[in-house]
């Protein structure tokens, strides 16, 4: 009982330390200078959430975060060298609306597409790291996302590097039909090159992740942390409750749900994501497999 | 008129002409029907072959079995859980070649269907197929798949037991299989839950099955919020056996009769078995790791749309 007790008041004390000073708020409040969680339901100033990796200060909810600020959360400042930063899709643009779908978020996100790749330090450590996006097209995966993926394990496999992927995704890019689902093969296959060369890939998974990045990647590293209460699964809970015909319980297919069926590994809370990731990244260096007489 | 019209209406014609007594109605009737066959067969839509695709009528996984090997022993379970019925797989010989045989098995009847959740597996499926390819490349036998399904099934247990885990562990695994895999889309070809028995050295099509990322009813309902646009759907998705023969994904075609295999499904058979013949000799050919290499470039290739 007692690690459980002092586990629990360092995670408190963590989120105390990130929690903004509570502040009376106006009766008319201007617009994007609060935000409200959409969890608890309640407003902070959007500032102060920021600087708190927007984990709401009143009840915990990890709210989503951009890959911009994933990135900033997650690893050592300025070591980002990005990789297929310019690939963008050359066909399926036959379908209507699509193109300017694509343009107008390229826009307004600053991204090609739903993910950024790319190598990186976390605490001194290597890896290459991908990080999706919600805010495009629901992170969905197409021909981009797949490719890029894809070119991600191949490169990390060459340069004999482990690989992290911040999973955030409704799942397939409807738009790229038939191409979009061969990306799940696609992806996967790649992984387990990587896998095969003995290399470490760390899957974290964030709010949501469904469909096909779950029935691919996601689901597939070595070791597996979600934040918490984020939606994982395969089919969307609106399709389920459709085909059972019942409401679904409460929590169900929630980052806790998975950890009691034994899906994934741990939940990590955003402040003390960055450490853990340093750490695992440490324990499978070669210098520790050294130490180890490995 | 869309197929499904149009045969409904030949069968209304079937029971008219069997009534009709005098020559002249005869004739009328019969001519009305011919008219209604070269129309309705002339110009299939992509609709019309997701209609032909589902059709219950339509052989299934058990038929080509059952017609194309020989001394089938099905085998069940995943060893971990349970067996799920909406898989079916086991050993069996291709003109004296041991193979080793698995598809999705949907129902002719409601009754079957119930029994084998129409053709929609859980995980247990997808890791009972696992089983059995690891068994089949353990003795070095070629794996052939029969792919028949609207998806996997989204349910509670299936997601409390893993449905996405158990689909992409498959993907994983078919793509590092050292022995010839060759899957063959018979019907309907539903989005991950077809695809995680079908990473192939081969993907062959009947004329009107069709494959895609999802229903075309549950395209609409995504794209449109309204699910009765899926004849629309249909054609945008481009999920016919000729839309992905012209897109490079699906490297061989099966015809079909008019009106569909099922209408005159002796030949299919005798076609399929020649073809497996013939392709698996090509493939026996070739060591185990260059048929994984040349499936590695297959999906880099058939998955690749984007600028250099
Ligand atoms: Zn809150």
């Amino acid at each position: 009982m007692i690690p459980l007790f002092k586990e629990r008041r360092r995670k408190l004390t963590l989120f105390k330390a990130m929690r903004p000073k509570p502040e009376k708020l106006p009766n008319r409040i201007p617009e994007g200078l609060y935000t409200r969680c959409p969890d608890c339901k309640q407003d902070f100033v959007t500032d102060q959430i920021a600087a708190g990796f927007y984990v709401c200060p009143g009840c915990g909810y990890h709210m989503k975060l951009t890959a911009q600020g994933r990135l900033k959360l997650v690893i050592d400042k300025g070591s980002l060298r990005e990789l297929n930063a310019g690939l963008v899709t050359l066909e399926c643009l036959d379908f209507p609306g699509y193109s300017e779908k694509l343009s107008n978020l390229q826009s307004s996100t600053g991204l090609k597409d739903a993910v950024v790749t790319g190598f990186c330090t976390i605490e001194g450590h290597s890896a290459v790291i991908a990080v999706m996006d919600s805010r495009f097209m629901m992170g969905s995966m197409g021909s981009v996302v797949g490719e890029k993926i894809s070119r991600a394990f191949e490169y990390a496999t060459k340069k004999r590097l482990p690989v992290i992927i911040f999973s955030a995704s409704g799942g397939a890019r409807m738009q790229e039909g038939i191409i979009s689902l061969i990306q799940m093969a696609k992806t996967s296959n790649a992984l387990a090159r990587h896998h095969q060369a003995g290399l470490l890939y760390i899957s974290c998974l964030t709010n949501p992740t469904t469909g096909g990045v779950t029935a691919s990647f996601a689901s597939l590293g070595d070791i597996i942390i979600a934040e918490p209460r984020a939606l994982i699964g395969f089919a969307g809970p609106r399709v389920i409750e459709q085909t059972i015909h019942q409401t679904l319980p409460q929590g169900f297919q929630r980052s806790e749900f998975l950890l009691e069926h034994g899906f994934i590994d741990q939940i990590v809370e955003r402040p003390r994501l960055r450490s853990t990731l340093a750490t695992l990244l440490r324990l499978h260096s070669v210098t520790a497999q050294k130490k180890g007489g490995g | 008129m869309a197929l499904q019209e149009a045969e409904d209406r030949i069968r209304q014609l079937d029971i008219e002409l069997s009534r009709a007594t005098d020559t002249a109605t005869q004739r009328e009737l019969q001519q009305e029907k011919s008219q209604l066959l070269a129309q309705a067969y002339g110009s299939i839509s992509s609709f019309d072959r997701v209609y032909l695709a589902r059709k219950t009528t339509r052989p299934g996984v058990r038929d080509y079995i059952g017609r194309i090997f020989t001394d089938f022993f099905e085998m069940h379970g995943d060893r971990l859980m349970q067996d799920d019925p909406a898989v079916i797989g086991g050993i069996a010989a291709l003109d004296g070649m041991p193979v080793t045989v698995i598809g999705h098995c949907k129902g002719k009847t409601l009754d079957e269907n119930i029994k084998c959740n129409f053709g929609m597996p859980n995980p247990e499926g997808y890791r009972k197929a696992l089983r059995l390819m690891k068994q089949a490349e353990k003795f070095r036998r070629p794996i052939i798949t029969f792919i028949d399904t609207p998806g996997a099934y989204p349910g509670l247990e299936s997601e409390m037991h893993g449905q996405g885990e158990a689909i992409a562990r498959n993907l994983m695994e078919m793509g590092s299989l050292t022995v010839p895999i060759i899957t063959i889309v018979i019907g309907e070809g539903g989005s991950g839950g077809a695809l995680a028995l079908s990473v192939a050295d081969r993907i062959w099509m009947l004329e009107n099955a069709v494959y895609s990322i999802l229903s075309p009813e549950g395209f609409a309902s995504i794209l449109w919020k309204d699910s009765s646009r899926a004849r629309e759907a249909a054609e945008l998705m481009k999920l016919t056996a000729y839309d992905l023969y012209a897109r490079g994904i699906v490297d061989r075609l099966f015809g079909e009769p008019a009106g569909g295999v099922d209408s005159n499904s002796r030949s299919i058979y005798e076609r399929m078995k020649n073809a497996l013949l013939n392709e698996l000799s090509i493939l026996g050919r070739q060591n185990g790791r260059a048929l994984v290499e040349q499936r590695y470039k297959k999906y880099r290739r058939i998955g690749d749309c984007t600028s250099k």
